[in-house]
């Protein structure tokens, strides 16, 4: 046993409204620069739908992640590493930038300079990539609130498992909205694919990072990753993606994407797992057992056997306390509901969803039945099989139970507060259908409808004696300099040694402008 | 022999060879941030795919022919039995095909940077002065090879261009050698000296990174935050901050994270 801490996120899809904070602060924080501008670490799709970038889960295409071959072992879908090396000159599987879309602003300009005439002036949608004018006929939400679903959506790739075909009628159909961040992945399908060993997993917190002095610009990562979070800035040459904020979580604070996010939905905490166990479980044969597989690389907290082996290896007594009082380990290991996205994908994603009800509900009363009656709900999610179906394409592999079996524990969990509400009685059928106490009922009813901030978010800071290790490696970060990576102003000598101590140039000149 | 061949053909290669390595020695140190392929890929995929591998096999078989040709001594193949005329049949079926690949590769991307808006705007100076000259020495030595070669009386560089190129690296230099040699084939190796002083200032630095490490390192990498420096005793041995560790497959690094 090699006991490792991960940080890891779980989001409550029932709160999502789709409301995009989540991507506009992450982009605020992170992506507002020349390069990527078509970069979004944290979108929000709308499902079901095409995604972000255009069918980015139809792994036939896009060869992303893992498959086992002939001998049951792991290999990346995209090939081996001899493979991959001969590719380089020109990457089969890279999307361009027209399966994301072409970022473009407005000549506003025009608005306040445009000369007396007879019109009134109209600010022009321009390329950001070539300053021409441009229709835009695609963006990273284009499909919001199934937006032309009648037209986009039968081409999710998610619908093409299913029994029944999914109407977009307005009044037939349902819909939900999917938050997306990088999964931090236990088995990186994107670390593995970097020719340069740029990319890494931090060992301390799980982290994935692209080291941005090593990039050397293959972009194996971008086609490896099955869920298209690592971008290329088309400016630098060189691979991007979510950090997971790791300066807030070194100094204990949520992500950007977490704290901003007014549904509350979003979880942070600790997970500890046997890292000597991860191959195994992602070389699990049946796609349906991964999911339990992961959840058995996940150590209990509690195990004093594991506690020792935890400190053995020198995670701190204060990480081990997190661990503890995780809600992500609450949610994932002791209620069991939240899911992992697309576990098919044998990377071992750590960010999770529980999955949402309201496709649900939202049946239950139009058919006429009573959304707040647990029976009612149960019938709907037995006879149902579209929404649990495409939920389970999505959160299991395709295995209709386990998302029916999360479903019924949250229907019940309404059910048993609502008793407990209206008259303060114990509905113990509930309580005996989905196997829980009634203090795990009403702790995991706290968490997830309560929701307090110290409960969603529990964060061990990183360790005081190491701080100045971290602010070296602030300073190595190339994202944090005036205008992003390369764009730095500021004298340049020589030598290339900067007043701060970083030893770099400005290698890309804007539009000609500047000298390298 | 004049002032200008000694120039040309001595003081130039020097100074090109120089600059050569001094500028990848700063480059490194200073740029490794920039020191990247720079790719296109992403603003335009489909001409790329056929023509950036039809260039880079190109090339690299050029560059393999070119070891051949200059490094080898005549001697050397002709007292393993290969006469000059095998030699030459050889050389010229393996520099055509190599022409070939690199001139339709090159007519491809030089198209696809010029035509398409999204890649001509994220070319910029030191690209194109780039591609001037590669241009240059690509079709000096193209001609070289089927003008004079293939179609014309044929050109034996062994005897000349071979022996000069040879005597640089020795400390050796033969201006005189290059004195007579066809214009065409001049020009291939006066632009080829001022591509090598261009080397280390241009995306060309790329091909010093071709990732063959990657063949056997495991597959995910860890680093440790903290640099595992001793803090205390005897032991303070410093190793790099943010080092790829080792080990096989899934293995993280051992030791002592947080003490």
């Amino acid at each position: 046993m090699r006991v490792m801490a991960q940080v890891a996120m779980v989001m409550n899809l029932d709160k999502c409204i789709g409301c995009h904070t989540c991507s506009v602060t992450c982009k605020q924080t992170w992506t507002n620069r020349e390069g990527v501008e078509y970069v979004w670490f944290n979108n929000v799709e709308t499902k079901p739908g095409i995604g972000y970038p255009k069918r980015y889960e139809d792994q036939e295409r896009w060869h992303g992640g893992w498959v086992l071959d002939r001998h049951g072992r792991l290999r990346l879908r995209s090939g081996g590493r001899t493979r991959r090396l001969l590719s380089l000159f020109a990457n089969p599987d890279l999307p361009t930038l027209d399966d994301y879309y072409e970022p473009a602003s407005y000549d506003y300009d025009t608005l306040i300079t445009a000369p007396a005439g007879a019109h009134t002036p109209v600010a022009r949608p321009k390329s950001a990539l070539t300053g021409e004018d441009m229709a835009i006929t695609w963006g990273p939400n284009w499909e919001d609130d199934l937006g032309g679903a009648p037209e986009h959506a039968p081409a999710d790739p998610n619908l093409a498992g299913l029994t029944e075909r999914v109407r977009f009628e307005f009044e037939r159909t349902f819909m939900f909205h999917l938050p997306r961040i990088c999964e931090h992945c236990l088995n990186p399908a994107c670390v593995s694919a970097c020719p340069s060993g740029a990319m890494y997993k931090r060992a301390e917190d799980g982290v994935v990072l692209v080291d941005q002095d090593r990039c050397r610009g293959w972009r194996m990562c971008v086609s490896g990753c099955p869920y298209k979070k690592v971008y290329v800035n088309h400016r630098t040459g060189k691979a991007e993606k979510c950090t997971f904020c790791f300066p807030r979580l070194e100094a204990g604070q949520p992500t950007v994407c977490a704290e901003t996010c007014p549904g509350r939905l979003r979880y942070l905490g600790l997970v500890l797992y046997d890292a000597d166990a991860v191959l195994a479980a992602a070389s699990t044969p049946d796609p349906a057992d991964l999911l339990e597989a992961q959840r058995n690389v996940f150590l209990d907290p509690e195990d004093p056997e594991v506690r020792s082996a935890a400190l053995s290896v020198g995670i701190p007594e204060d990480w081990l306390d997190a661990a503890r009082r995780s809600p992500v380990y609450k949610l994932i290991c002791r209620y069991r509901i939240a899911l992992p996205l697309h576990p098919e994908y044998r990377t071992m994603p750590m960010v999770w969803y529980v999955p949402p009800l309201s496709p649900v509900l939202d049946v239950v009363s139009e058919r006429g039945g009573d959304s707040a009656d647990p029976d009612d709900v149960f019938h709907a999610i037995r006879d149902l099989r579209i929404p649990v179906e495409y939920l389970a394409s999505l959160l299991s592999a395709g295995d209709s139970e386990v998302v029916a079996g999360v479903l019924m524990k949250l229907a019940a969990m309404r059910g048993y507060m609502r008793a407990r509400s209206l008259d303060g009685s114990v509905a113990e059928d509930l309580l005996a259908a989905t196997g829980m106490s009634e203090v795990d009922m009403e702790e995991m009813y706290r968490l997830l409808a309560v929701a307090k901030y110290q409960d969603r978010y529990v964060i061990p800071a990183a360790h005081q004696e190491t701080a100045a290790a971290l602010s070296s490696q602030n300073m190595g970060c190339g994202l944090d300099v005036d205008g992003g990576p390369g764009m730095g102003g500021g004298d340049f000598p020589l030598t290339g040694v900067r007043a701060d101590g970083r030893i770099g140039l400005p290698l890309f000149v804007r539009n000609e402008g500047r000298t390298s | 022999m004049t002032t200008v061949d000694v120039v040309l053909w001595t003081v130039l290669p020097y100074v090109a060879l120089t600059v050569f390595v001094v500028g990848h020695v700063w480059r490194w140190r200073v740029d490794q941030f920039g020191w990247t392929t720079r790719t296109t890929q992403v603003l335009e995929s489909r001409w790329l795919r056929l023509g950036s591998p039809l260039f880079h096999i190109g090339i690299l078989m050029a560059i393999a022919g070119h070891a051949m040709g200059l490094l080898v001594p005549k001697t050397w193949t002709e007292a393993v039995g290969v006469s000059e005329h095998t030699y030459h049949v050889m050389a010229l079926a393996g520099g055509v095909a190599a022409a070939v690949l690199v001139v339709v590769g090159l007519v491809l991307l030089l198209l696809r940077r010029v035509v398409n808006g999204r890649v001509r705007r994220t070319t910029n100076r030191m690209d194109k002065a780039l591609y001037l000259v590669l241009t240059a020495v690509i079709t000096f030595g193209v001609v070289g090879t089927v003008g004079r070669n293939l179609l014309g009386g044929g050109y034996d560089y062994r005897e000349t261009i071979a022996v000069w190129f040879r005597g640089v690296f020795w400390f050796h230099p033969r201006p005189e050698l290059m004195v007579d040699v066809p214009l065409v084939f001049q020009l291939h190796a006066l632009s080829a000296l001022v591509l090598f002083a261009m080397w280390p200032f241009t995306r060309l630095v790329h091909v010093w990174s071709v990732p063959l490490a990657y063949l056997c390192r495991p597959y995910v990498v860890y680093r440790r935050r903290r640099p595992r420096t001793a803090r205390l005793g005897a032991a303070a041995v410093s190793a790099p901050a943010a080092g790829v560790s080792g080990g096989r497959g899934h293995r993280p690094p051992r030791g002592p994270s947080f003490r």
